[in-house]
């Protein structure tokens, strides 16, 4: 139980990071986890001229996981170009499908490899995707 | 034919005291010695399974019915000259007898289907079959318009809500519905006004999924047919748990699971009164339904065939035939009083965990075993983990019932469900499990 549900999810699953929506994001996605009803309207955020992340918002519920997973996300995005996040965000889904077999990288993922653990859940890898999922079908939207 | 139960046959030839009251301890873990699954362990605890009310697990009888039938039985039904033809056959129609004298109606009465999720669609899909003009002026009856109404219930699971939703939508009736109380019961003074003259179709389960709360199926029935409507009962959570008596309802459409009372996937039931089965246009057609078949046009059977297009699931049927006589062996009314016993020890075990809501009827209450619940401030999704952990299966989401669950203000519940084998042992450890996760996730920090 405590290697999937680390301290950090805990923690964030009750004091959540970039949560809440503001004015002015480059693209919104909404996605829906139909089989439990997690739910997340997320927002990707630019610098202004640039195709630099500025801030990630969301709102939504959902598990510990889900919830701890969109923190953890809006932790990681801000200063990355929007391929680099691309890129994590494929690295991040290779990990969590892996079945427990491939690590997290620390230094590319930050403090999202507290999520390392859901990968040999099989049922719960959805809940740790679902942010990341919308922010890789907000960054597609986001006019260039 | 069917193969004995092995400890309860033996209890029940040694033990007078099988014949009435609650189930006795002894007896319970005999029963549990019937079903392989309920010695396993998960997660390096012994299995304690608290989700029968998804799916029930399987006495050895019926799995050794379904084996032995294939071992030596197995052919088509229905077609074919052959000795094992004409057994199968034989044992394929004594399975609906059984299911016939389970709940009180005609074999001619009992449809199958591959679970009560299409036993609805099967109904639905019939009456806008009768609709668009198909069956006659015998089917005139079921054809819906305009003007038409079609009540269900705020409970409903999803299975006896969107065909109707669907029929509506392609016939241009309007779909009403009853509200829930805040104790989990229907607002039967809403329903006396909601079922009216243009209701023509009164649909509603019998026992909720979620709640555990048993409607009130004789006055419901009484308004329905008040009015001249068709009454189609949901009874997938009260056939296998209270028994199901479609004479004494007299319910026009049941439909339940087989899979949910100790039988085995893939089979269902659709009850029909034979006037109206006779009467309805059919839904699935092809096979072995049929009279005569010209280029142009076709015949059909009469109920039950005319609703059996295609090859017929044989080994489930008389799977939950086996299914059927375990229970009856135990004795419906025992294993009633046993889950009702449950119910209570949940319902009040619950209540007294700082941060559960339990939702459907309170202490004292009626309710079948099982309950539903929300954990302040942590998902059900993260309950059923922390459970899952011990050894303890349980549901999580919303079951089916995403109406229901916004009526009371959450998205998901967690949800403990027992049956025969179910002990109270159990249920103890999955309150301990429960009291755990709170502190674990914090509830009350």
């Amino acid at each position: 139980m405590e290697m999937l549900y680390q301290q950090v999810i805990l923690d964030l699953s009750r004091k959540p990071h970039g949560f809440g929506l503001q004015d002015g994001a480059a693209a919104e996605s909404h996605q829906v986890n139909p089989t439990c009803g997690d739910e997340i309207t997320l927002q990707v955020h630019l610098e202004p001229g640039t195709d630099r992340i500025s801030a990630v918002r969301w709102e939504g519920h959902g598990c510990a996981i889900s919830q701890a997973s969109a923190s953890l996300f809006a932790d990681l995005a801000p200063g990355l170009t929007r391929e680099d996040l691309g890129s994590r965000i494929e690295l991040f889904r290779t990990a969590m499908r892996s079945k427990g077999t491939i690590e997290p990288d620390e230094d590319l993922l930050g403090d999202a490899v507290a999520l390392g653990g859901v990968s040999k859940y099989s049922a719960r890898v959805k809940c740790a995707m679902l942010a990341w999922v919308a922010g890789e079908d907000a960054l597609a939207q986001a006019p260039a | 034919m069917l193969t004995l139960p092995r400890t309860i046959a033996a209890m029940s030839a040694t033990a007078p005291a099988l014949q009435a009251g609650p189930l006795s301890d002894p007896e319970i873990q005999a029963i549990r010695r019937d079903f392989p699954i309920l010695a396993s362990s998960v997660n390096g605890h012994p299995l304690v399974y608290l989700d029968s009310g998804a799916t029930s697990q399987k006495p050895t009888g019926v799995l050794d019915t379904e084996r032995e039938f294939y071992e030596r039985r197995n052919s088509a039904v229905h077609r074919g000259a052959h000795t094992l033809a004409a057994l199968a056959t034989e044992e394929f129609e004594d399975a609906r007898g059984a299911v016939a004298r389970f709940i009180g109606a005609g074999d001619d009465e009992v449809v199958w289907t591959s679970n009560a999720t299409e036993a609805l669609n099967l109904v639905a899909y019939a009456m806008g079959n009768a609709t668009l003009g198909r069956g006659g002026e015998a089917s005139a009856r079921f054809r819906l318009g305009a003007g038409d109404e079609i009540v269900v219930t705020e409970m409903e699971h999803h299975a006896n809500l969107l065909p109707w939703q669907e029929l509506a939508a392609r016939t241009g009736a309007t779909l009403r519905y009853i509200p829930i109380a805040d104790d989990g019961t229907l607002r039967m003074d809403v329903a006396a006004e909601t079922i009216n003259s243009r209701t023509r179709v009164l649909a509603f389960t019998h026992v909720s999924n979620v709640l555990g709360v048993i409607n009130p199926v004789a006055d419901l029935v009484a308004l329905g047919h008040a009015v001249g409507a068709l009454v189609v009962l949901d009874a997938c959570q009260s056939a296998p748990h209270l028994g199901l008596d479609v004479a004494a309802l007299d319910v026009d459409f049941a439909a339940f699971s087989g899979h949910k009372m100790l039988g085995p996937t893939g089979v269902g039931v659709l009850y029909g009164k034979r006037e109206l089965l006779n009467a309805l246009p059919p839904f699935l057609v092809g096979g072995s339904m049929i009279t005569t078949v010209t280029m142009e046009t076709a015949e059909y059977l009469p109920a039950p065939q005319r609703f059996e297009a295609g090859t017929q699931r044989v080994a489930q049927a008389i799977g939950l035939a086996a299914a059927i006589h375990y229970l009856d062996v135990v004795g419906l009314a025992r294993i009633a009083e046993h889950e009702a016993s449950l119910g209570a020890m949940l319902v009040e075990g619950l209540s007294l965990i700082p941060g559960i809501r339990v939702l459907g009827p309170g202490i004292g209450q009626p309710r079948v075993g099982l309950a539903s619940f929300d954990v302040a401030g942590v998902h059900s999704h993260d309950v059923g983990q922390f459970l899952d952990d011990r050894g303890i299966a349980v549901r999580v989401g919303h079951h089916c019932a995403q109406p229901l669950h916004r009526r009371f203000g959450v998205t998901s519940t967690t949800r403990a469900s027992a049956y025969l084998y179910t002990t109270r042992d159990e249920v103890a450890e999955f309150l301990d499990g429960v009291v755990a996760a709170t502190e674990f996730f914090g509830v009350n920090s």
